[in-house]
């Protein structure tokens, strides 16, 4: 029975990996024609002609990593911040409630996101953020041109808001797992509250912090329907962070039912051959730093 | 090499009672601790040893629910007008385990008390880390490797390296929470030689459950039961003419 069970779960694991590889070779296969096209030139041209038949990914690549990076920057202190708020400061019960309605945000729909960023955030920062931008840091021309309230800032500010609750959350679990003994020794030393985080909570969780910011840089990659209902899906790069772009999740979701030729649908897999490779491997790091935080507790 | 501290302190406890929710472990204790004496506490697991020490240095109050009444005199002050950090800061503390910080190396665990005062790396700070590493009998160990991790040290090495890192503050009072129970023999006499070196400098207030250790180490002995404080005298009277049968009892092992 036992052993049964074990070749039961073994021949299980095999099949998700080997479900894995089938993807990596389906998006490979179907992807032929357009490597054949355009070579590894693919991924750093910008054109992007359906008429003329000639395709580049950059501004896509381009938007996915711009797009992940500023979300990571702006929710990355926020994620952690609140975690330790959490961890350290609020009451308990607080505490708590607030960690559950914080999973819970994570669980919301990303067409939702999308809503809520179109219907609130987009207005904002329309009216007030860019403009604001364009006032005071229009000289630099990563806040140059006119207020469209759509954008790569946009979608990056959508995107911090969906991540935010995958930092704060392992984070906020990693810090409570610190030892007692740890922050008391922190304590005996005359470290004030603040120190004490400093100086023995986050550096002791700080491979458990990097793997919750892996796997929410994870998700914020291969995120699809928030980003495309206010990246403003343009696709030609343009310096400004305030002006419309694309990624390659959202170029994926919005032209694949209009793709009428072979070689523009083996495009648009590569595409999706280019975003599997890269958040395999982010989601892979993630895991291996979390993963190795579980069994190597320090002696 | 010695870490001179001419201002080592007394401590006075004075009807020290402490709670933990509604529990009461501590039932009014008073004593007092001379200027660089080592007191030793001893006493069955649960008395409040622990309990104690953690109130002359404000940590008793830590833990949620706990509090403390009574009054405890640093120099004749009242600790409890002491802002707990900077109190902190003169009263160091030892645990039963070693802790270092996992992260830093040996250096930095030993220098980590000195950024908190507010002191940048330069020779200034290598030059306590090197002091505080002598006094604590650590230095000839780990001179060539200060840049690796202070958790690559062996158990009775760590705890030398929390000592330093306790003393690099210079402290008035050191506490120590049996901090010989995680070792073994040969590491405990190291740490109990450099007890005996450290009261030149410092007063020290040692928690044990190794009656010979507290024999061989302090000036005074407390022992305490159930949260009272059943004697407390000269450390050489206590352990051959007790005045108490319980305290007799106790460090004869017949109970405990
Ligand atoms: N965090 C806590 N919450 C509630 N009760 C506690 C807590 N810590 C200790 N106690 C109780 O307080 C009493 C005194 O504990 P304390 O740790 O001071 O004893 P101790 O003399 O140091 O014992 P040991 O020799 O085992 O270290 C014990 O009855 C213990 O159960
Ligand atoms: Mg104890």
């Amino acid at each position: 029975m036992d052993r049964l069970f074990r070749a039961l779960t073994f021949i299980f694991a095999l099949a998700v990996l080997a479900l894995a590889a089938l993807i990596a070779f389906e998006l490979y296969r179907n992807s032929v024609l357009s490597q054949k096209a355009f070579g590894w030139s693919f991924l750093t041209r910008q054109i992007w002609d359906p008429v003329e038949e000639d395709f580049g990914a950059l501004t896509f690549i381009y938007g996915t990593l711009i797009t992940s990076a500023l979300a990571l920057l702006l929710a990355v202190p926020v994620g952690i911040g609140v975690a330790i708020f959490l961890a350290e400061l609020a009451p308990k019960p607080m505490s708590e409630v607030c960690a559950f309605l914080i999973e819970l945000l994570a669980a919301i729909p990303s067409v939702i996101y999308g809503l809520i960023g179109i219907f609130v955030i987009v207005p904002i920062m329309r009216v007030q953020v860019q403009p604001f931008l364009i006032k005071h840091l229009g000289f630099l021309p990563l806040f140059k041109g006119p207020a469209y309230g759509i954008g790569l800032l946009t979608a990056a500010l959508v995107l911090a808001i969906m991540i935010v609750p995958f930092i704060t959350t392992i984070t906020r679990e990693v810090l409570m797992s610190v030892p007692r003994e740890q922050k008391e020794a922190a304590m005996a030393l005359g470290a004030t509250r603040w120190e004490v985080v400093r100086m023995a909570m986050l550096p002791y969780a700080r491979s458990g912090i990097a793997g919750s910011v892996f796997l929410a840089l994870g998700r914020a990659l291969g995120e699809t329907m928030a980003v495309t209902m206010v990246i403003g899906n343009s696709t030609h790069i343009q310096a400004s962070l305030l002006a419309p772009g694309y990624t390659m999740a959202a170029v994926l979701a919005n032209e694949f039912a209009e793709a009428d030729s072979e070689l523009y649908t083996h495009t648009l897999i590569e595409v999706g051959l280019a975003l599997f490779v890269i958040t395999i491997i982010v989601n892979g790091i993630a895991r291996l730093i979390l993963g190795r935080m579980k069994v190597a507790p320090v002696s | 090499m010695d870490l001179m501290n001419p201002s080592a302190l007394g401590i006075q406890a004075q009807n020290v009672k402490a709670w933990f929710g509604a529990k009461e472990v501590l039932h009014g204790l008073s004593l007092e601790v001379l200027p660089k004496h080592v007191v030793a506490i001893i006493g069955p697991s649960g008395c409040g040893k622990s309990t104690f020490i953690r109130c002359l240095n404000r940590m008793h109050e830590v833990v949620p629910g706990a509090r403390m009444e009574g009054r405890i005199l640093l120099d004749g002050e009242d600790v409890s007008q002491h802002d707990p950090v900077a109190l902190r800061r003169r009263v160091g503390m030892v645990f039963q385990k070693p802790q270092p910080f996992p992260t830093m190396s040996i250096y930095d665990n030993v220098a980590s008390g000195l950024k908190l005062n507010g002191l940048r790396s330069g020779p200034q700070m290598d030059q306590i880390v090197e002091e505080s590493l002598h006094a604590a009998a650590l230095w000839d160990e780990v001179k060539d490797t200060l840049g690796k991790p202070g958790t690559s040290l062996s158990g009775g090495q760590q705890q030398r390296l929390c000592i330093a890192r306790a003393l690099a503050v210079k402290p008035d009072v050191i506490l120590m929470d049996e901090p010989c129970s995680a070792l073994d023999p040969i590491a405990t006499a190291k740490i109990e030689e450099l007890i005996y070196a450290l009261k030149k400098s410092y007063t020290i207030v040692i928690v044990t459950h190794n009656m010979h250790q507290a024999a061989r180490v302090s000036d005074e002995t407390a022992f305490f039961l159930m949260g009272e404080l059943v004697e407390f005298g000269a450390t050489s009277q206590i352990f051959t003419n007790p005045a108490h049968k319980k305290t007799e009892d106790y460090i004869s092992g017949r109970f405990g």
